[in-house]
């Protein structure tokens, strides 16, 4: 027996002979946390809506507990073991208690459990002082609180979050994303959480899956997904910034030396000389120091020397561009700029550690088009 | 002036001193206005609601249809029910012609598509997101109708309203499937048309008067149902 409880085989999805989603096999493993992440029209949305058998596939089966879905009349026994909650908080317009309870209404739970379950979640999520008001009067965060109570009251098999965070402002989103992440912890309830932002995902998922253009394209733990991108579109996506193509120009002992064509990095790892390979370097892994370089490469550490052609500001940090040849990005803190004081046309000495940089051979993302 | 003058007194005076045949004039018109409005919404919540939600190939024909229905002339309808309970018509054997019946009949088909096409409309303005978490939370078919419907409740007491209204105040189908008898099937319209021709004006103002409070009571109580539930 898997350890499977929702399951997605072959599933495609087609508006107007337009294929828009297409998933080989998706398996949800019980009471664990899937986050799917992806860009806009990316079909993470649409994904979740067949999953949650509100959407019909043009092929493929969705399987819970291993056994087929029938797509029938006698559809509505299955679908009540999920609950969703999506961007928008979309309340019933009546009081938030009567909210919370809908979906033990609608499942015909007995008033004396309905009300100590609908009272429970609406404590839970801090809104007892709300719980007599009408839905319509709530500001958007305690709207979606309202929201995720009443998916949590129907205690489902499986929980579907759409972008549930999306429309909130950053402080209301971090109070419920705390919220939210420790009740998760506490029912371990299986729950399939869409986002496009990289730190909902990291925060909150067992797994995490990328989608790009209809297709999952990896699938793995956070370390996995955010340090090793199966490709350079998942790496673009999550965040690695410095994207370098090159080829093995000598392999020894574990350690291989890729040629740029401007620089020479380091990198552990076992492949043939002449491969084709691409180069993944996270901004955050790279460090600045000031001045020309003084200590040659050596296994562990690559170094280069650079100008700072650019400094974009992003909230306490600053992207550094620096020109060493070919642009490389490191993410520092504003205090090292201060500290270092960059600006453009700084000369800096750029490094990062072989073991930061991840390796993509390319003829495999060619054969995987 | 002064006409307008002595209606008011007479109507305060008929209505002080409950004239009887007022009275059962005014009652019958509230009756039957109510009960064709009732059936009204019988018919049309259910209908309208379907037509919202249901994707099928005429639908732009049909919602044509009922949005021509909701200006329906009271007179056409006044004449196709009368041919149709004629004594020799294909419903003549109901002998209903001329009965309070047969202007509840000819007034539901003047209300039916005004209440259809208001709740269409209501339950239209409903965003579709709304109708796909209605169903994520589990909601069956027939509870997701039930929802839409109590989500639509407050602009669909406009529907309340304008089927009441039209019903009440039209004139050409009551007096063509009623006949205006007097103690039967006279009401406040077939009413008033006749004291005008006999130059009663005083009573025709009276019964207008009469006409004017109670469509204002109805539409008042309706319209404080939906506008205390309004957000601030």
């Amino acid at each position: 027996m898997s350890d499977a409880i929702l399951e997605a085989h072959d599933v495609t999805v087609e508006y107007a002979a337009r294929t828009i989603l297409k998933i080989d096999r998706l398996a949800v493993r019980r009471s664990e946390t899937l986050a799917l992440i992806g860009p806009n029209g990316a079909g993470k949305s649409t994904l979740l809506r067949v999953m949650g058998l509100l959407e019909r596939p043009a092929r493929g089966e969705i399987r819970l507990d291993g056994r087929p879905v029938a797509w029938g009349r006698d559809l509505l026994p299955a679908r009540r073991r999920f609950a969703s909650v999506f961007q928008e908080p979309l309340l019933a317009d009546t009081t938030v208690e009567r909210n919370v309870a809908l979906g033990l209404a609608l499942r015909h739970v007995p008033g004396d459990q309905a009300r100590r379950r609908t009272g429970f979640w609406i404590d839970r999520f801090g809104i007892t002082p709300l719980a007599r008001r009408q839905a319509r009067t709530l500001s958007g965060g305690e709207a979606q609180r309202t929201s995720l109570a009443r998916a949590f009251a129907i205690e489902p098999d499986v929980l579907l979050l759409d972008e549930p965070f999306s429309a909130l402002d950053p402080p209301t989103r971090e109070d419920l994303l705390r919220d939210l992440q420790r009740v998760l912890r506490e029912t371990a309830v299986t729950t399939v959480f869409v986002t496009h932002d990289r730190n909902e995902a990291l925060r909150l998922g067992d797994r995490v899956g990328v989608m790009l253009e209809g297709r999952l394209a990896q699938l793995d733990t956070p370390e996995v997904v955010f340090g090793r991108p199966a490709g350079p579109d998942v790496a673009r996506f999550v965040g690695v910034e410095n994207l370098v193509p090159g080829r093995v120009a000598r392999a020894s002992d574990g350690l291989l030396a890729v040629d740029t064509g401007t620089l020479c990095v380091q990198v552990p790892g076992e492949l043939a000389v002449g491969r084709p390979v691409m180069l993944c370097i996270r901004p955050e892994e790279v460090v600045l120091q000031p001045g020309p370089t003084r200590s040659a490469p050596d296994s562990a550490l690559n170094h280069f020397p650079g100008r700072v052609a650019e400094l974009v500001p992003v909230g306490m940090q600053v992207r550094v561009l620096v020109q060493c040849g070919r642009p490389l990005i490191a993410l520092v803190t504003r205090r090292s700029v201060h500290d270092l004081s960059l600006q453009v046309g700084s000369e800096v000495t750029l490094s990062f550690k072989a073991s930061a940089v991840h390796l993509i051979e390319r003829e495999d993302i060619g054969a995987s088009r | 002036m002064e006409l307008i003058w002595d209606g008011v007194r007479r109507a305060v005076g008929l209505l002080i001193g409950l004239d009887r045949e007022v009275l059962a004039i005014t009652w019958l018109s509230l009756q039957v206005a109510a009960t064709s409005t009732g059936l009204a919404l019988i018919v049309g919540i259910p209908l309208g609601t379907l037509i919202a939600l249901a994707r099928f190939p005429a639908r732009a024909l049909v919602i044509s249809l009922v949005n021509t229905g909701m200006g329906l002339p009271p007179v056409v309808v006044g004449l196709f029910v009368s041919i149709f309970l004629w004594r020799s018509g294909p419903l003549g054997f109901l002998e209903l012609l001329y009965t309070p019946t047969a202007i509840v009949i000819a007034q539901l088909v003047i209300a039916a598509p005004i209440v259809t096409g208001l709740t269409l409309a209501a339950v239209q303005q409903i965003p579709p997101q709304f109708r796909l978490q209605m169903e994520a939370i589990g909601a069956s078919r027939a509870q997701l109708l039930w929802l839409l419907v109590r989500e639509a409740r407050l602009p669909m007491l406009a529907a309340v309203m304008a089927g009441f209204g039209g019903v009440v105040s039209e004139i050409g189908a009551s007096m063509m499937v009623g006949g205006n008898i007097r103690g039967q099937t006279r009401v406040l319209t077939t009413a008033t048309v006749m004291e005008t021709g006999k130059g009663n004006f005083d009573v025709a103002i009276a019964l207008s008067l009469i006409l004017l409070a109670v469509t204002f009571l109805v539409n008042y109580l309706l319209t404080v149902l939906q506008q205390r539930r309004r957000p601030s």
